[in-house]
């Protein structure tokens, strides 16, 4: 069990209580941290709870989005695209309304299967992660902040809501929590960005396939292209040689329905 | 730190991070959720915290306390089952039983956010939930039937 257990009431409490970072270990809605607990796998030192945070607030001003870190998975069905399909994916509902925005931003692959499911289309949406730890507060595009590999404290992402989304996710049975694989698409102001997810260790965005579509290519021309930008794992759920057979359609998908 | 347990102010001395789910089995002797997998996966420890289903396993103490939490025990009795108690019982949608709690509280919670299901709303509502019997046709019609619908 845990040295010591801080619960902070309000934002300024949490970033003074995670300070630089070191042996904090930040626990959201619980579904990754949790299991960890049960199973003994966690060595734990101080364990900072966001629960009563504060950090879960949905601010919207001028197609603006600000996310709050705490706020659960479930609060994004519904909204903006292609954040709501992703988030729509995530295990069932009860796992939605407990896992949070930030939890699933800093899961890192899962071992057996990858995580992270709205990193892609936060992606794609060109969002900003605000994180606080070590040297102050920083904002940065998601992308620099899953390249940095975590130890920081997220605040809040926010992003401006595009024109046209795209989504496409491998099926997947009820009984599997994970998705396998899925690519997310924003097309905003005529530049279209694009992501995957389940292709590498966290959600990656697709530069040869943007660069392909800026230059004009048709939808499955540009798809093909995101086998230059990720080398997919193998693990329990899907072998490389199947994720790299299907991502190119999933890719297509999602660009043609952010046409 | 304090919970509401099925209507009883409860004082509970557990540790902070301790779950939910061993908080009421092991500290408080509610044994109806079930400690299934243990890591969100199957649905048998779910309870209503403040009437909303969630997973006991994942919880931990510190993040509600002073909250109230529903468990079976809190539902009915075996002389006044709770409506969706007695569609489970008369439509035979419990087999070994381990799972059922978890079925039952969020049955409740679904019925309680959307009177009448369709039965697609049902599927996803209780589609975290595993049934190592597979008896999943009954439970779905007994959640009908317990909303009004076909019986």
């Amino acid at each position: 069990m845990a040295s010591e257990v801080l619960l902070p009431t309000s934002p300024a409490e949490a970033v003074a209580a995670f300070g630089d970072g070191a042996g904090v270990t930040v626990l959201g809605g619980g579904t990754i941290v949790m299991p960890e607990i049960a199973y003994g796998r966690a060595a734990l030192g101080r364990v900072l709870l966001l629960a009563r945070s504060g950090l879960d607030q949905v601010t919207r001003s001028d197609g603006a989005v600000t996310i709050g870190a705490a706020v659960p998975v479930a609060a994004l069905e519904g909204g903006d695209e292609p954040l709501a399909s992703a988030a729509a994916h995530v295990g069932d509902p009860e796992i939605r309304a407990q896992a949070t925005v930030g939890g699933n931003l800093c899961a890192g692959p899962g071992g057996e299967a990858p995580r992270g499911d709205l990193q892609a289309p936060l992606i794609a949406l060109g969002a900003r992660v605000r994180s606080t730890g070590a040297g102050g507060e920083r904002v940065e595009p998601v992308e620099d902040f899953l390249a940095a590999g975590g130890g920081r404290l997220v605040l809040d992402v926010s992003y401006d809501a595009p024109d046209a989304a795209g989504y496409a996710a491998a099926w997947r049975p009820h009984a599997h929590h994970a998705t396998i694989l899925a690519a997310a698409c924003a097309r905003s102001g005529g530049q279209t960005r694009v992501a995957v997810t389940g292709a590498g260790p966290h959600g990656l965005r697709c530069p040869s396939v943007e660069q392909a579509l800026a230059a004009g290519a048709d939808a499955a021309t540009a798809a093909a292209k995101v086998l230059d930008d990720v080398d997919p794992p193998d693990d329990a759920l899907a072998s490389a040689w199947y994720r790299k057979r299907i991502l190119p359609t999933l890719v297509q998908r999602a660009i043609e329905e952010a046409r | 730190m304090k919970l509401n347990v099925n209507g009883v102010e409860r004082s509970v001395e557990s540790l902070a991070l301790t779950s939910l789910l061993v908080v009421l089995r092991e500290e408080l002797g509610i044994t109806s959720p079930k400690a299934g997998c243990q890591q969100g996966g199957c649905g048998a420890c779910t309870v209503l915290v403040d009437g909303e289903a969630r997973r006991s396993c994942l919880v931990p103490l510190a993040a509600i306390d002073g909250a109230a939490v529903t468990t079976v025990e809190g539902l009915g009795d075996p002389e006044s089952l709770s409506a969706v108690q007695a569609a489970f019982h008369e439509g035979y949608a419990a087999q070994c039983g381990f799972c059922t709690p978890g079925f039952l509280l969020a049955t409740h919670a679904l019925l309680a956010h959307t009177a009448s299901p369709t039965r697609a709303e049902i599927e996803r509502a209780l589609g975290g939930h595993m049934c190592r019997c597979t008896g999943y046709v009954k439970i779905v019609e007994a959640v009908e039937a317990a909303s009004g619908g076909v019986r």
